[in-house]
């Protein structure tokens, strides 16, 4: 039923192909949950703003995206991509074809589906520094990019600290959705192990064994960086 | 305007919404044998992860802590494709339900949303006053009339909105389904693309749909918050 041998490393087995499969889901995982937090500092910016219309933008945005599921997106960015990005280009008076390859389109489909997740977790950070400390920062006459850098930001990230590991764990989960894309992570190499082994089970237990480390073992990263970072505070 | 009308009804997109739709019933069928079972056993699984018998809770954490920690999909992919393979299974009588794409979308989305429910529902347990048990038990309830009437109105009503959270991802999980071969809105979608290679027109009509389920969704469990919730009302 489980065969070990199909996973020693070298011609014989599947075990270094496996861990070039982890290292892409982690390298997906890492870049889009990087670019997911990008999107999401926009995101909050423009809630935050008293502005109507970013404000109404960014709800929408998060509001669709939370609320259809993780492989239509993933589906409408893979095979719908392509024609945007040559729209795109064709306003700029390029009429070549454009193909953008699986890595980053899985990177921007994770990414843009990541980012909703961390905007919520960061607005909410955000909003619990408490008002009194902008006011005294700017009392002492800090400009504003002093006072992001060195008021604000120190204090979100400590707050969305928790929040952001459980988007993390999200994200590294969500990419195994990628697999319809070709890209080859975990997934992905389970299926094309077990068709060619035909032994499923093997390479499915495999991969998942592979996800649970990867997410205990984060998680235990997390649980360091928010001890880490909440120093000189009582838990 | 008639001709309009007209018009519209002759767009792609018009057209796949309801081809889209006609996969509807079998989404709401998912959720329809899933989620109700997923509430009860989730329930029974919390009452024995703060069970006192050792064992059992350390059972159900593990069991927690492997499907909290695997993506759906390498879940969905070892029922349907990893248990198929299994000679054993595939001669004993579970092999009636596991060769229908259905059924192991069903075994695969219950076991997911009772790790889940069973977190949920065991931090209501645990939050619940400890004062509350005391006076029940002064008042010589047995251990099941207490469950039933203290610990379980109250764990479930508090826990309502979070359990609200994941009845949306279950909403949303049920796309994963598709890629067993079994024909709902997602699988649809895509067989819309396939054919007609208007991935945008196709996917949107699916993802208005799963917005519009969610939305429900949304409503159903605000209205059980407000009937369960009598004393937070303003009126």
């Amino acid at each position: 039923m489980f065969k070990f041998d199909k996973l020693v490393f070298g011609d014989a087995g599947w075990g270094d192909e496996f861990l070039i499969a982890t290292l892409m889901t982690l390298l997906v995982s890492i870049m889009s949950m990087g670019l997911g937090l990008f999107i999401a500092i926009i995101t909050v910016w423009a809630k935050l703003i008293q502005n109507k219309i970013t404000r109404l933008l960014a709800n929408f945005y998060t509001t669709v995206i939370r609320g259809v599921p993780e492989l239509l997106v993933i589906y409408l960015i893979f095979f719908g991509g392509n024609a945007v990005v040559m729209k795109i280009a064709k306003i700029f008076g390029y009429h070549g074809y454009i193909e953008l390859n699986a890595f980053t389109i899985a990177t921007i489909a994770i990414a843009i589906i990541s980012a909703t997740y961390s905007s919520e977790v960061l607005r909410a950070a955000y909003l619990s520094v408490s008002k009194g400390q902008l006011e005294a920062a700017r009392a002492l006459g800090m400009n504003k990019f002093s006072i992001f850098i060195k008021v604000i930001s120190p204090q979100v990230i400590r707050y969305a600290l928790p929040g952001i590991g459980n988007v993390w764990q999200i994200t590294l989960k969500d990419t195994s959705l990628i697999s319809v894309t070709g890209l080859v992570e975990i997934m992905r190499q389970s299926r094309i192990s077990s068709n060619v082994e035909h032994s499923p089970l093997t390479f499915l237990i495999t991969a998942a064994v592979l996800y649970l480390c990867l997410t205990t073992f984060s998680g235990r990263f997390f649980k360091y960086l928010e001890i880490n970072y909440s120093k000189g505070y009582s838990t | 305007m008639i001709e309009y009308f007209q018009s519209f009804q002759n767009t792609l997109i018009f057209k796949n919404f309801f081809i889209v739709l006609s996969g509807l019933d079998n989404t709401l069928l998912l959720l329809l044998v899933s989620l109700p079972i997923g509430f009860i056993l989730a329930l029974i699984f919390a009452l024995g992860r703060v069970s006192k018998i050792k064992l059992l809770s350390s059972t159900i954490a593990s069991y927690i802590f492997v499907i909290r920690g695997t993506p759906l999909l390498v879940q969905i992919y070892l029922i349907y494709f990893g248990l198929g393979s299994v000679k054993y299974i595939r001669e004993s009588f579970l092999w009636y339900a596991l060769k229908e794409p259905f059924w192991c979308g069903v075994i695969a989305l219950t076991i997911n949303t009772v790790a889940y429910g069973a977190e949920i529902f065991r931090g209501g347990i645990q939050s619940i006053d400890r004062g509350q048990v005391e006076s029940g038990l002064s008042l010589g309830f047995s251990k099941f009339l207490l469950l039933r009437k203290i610990i379980l109105p109250i764990a479930i009503r508090k826990v309502l909105p979070s359990y609200g959270n994941e009845l949306i991802l279950m909403v949303k999980a049920t796309s994963l389904v598709s890629l067993t071969t079994y024909m709902e809105m997602t699988g649809l979608a895509r067989k819309i693309m396939a054919k007609t290679f208007a991935p945008v027109e196709a996917f949107i009509a699916a993802g208005i749909l799963y917005l519009f389920l969610n939305f429900l969704m949304v409503q159903f469990v605000k209205y059980l918050e407000w009937k369960y919730n009598p004393h937070l009302r303003l009126n």
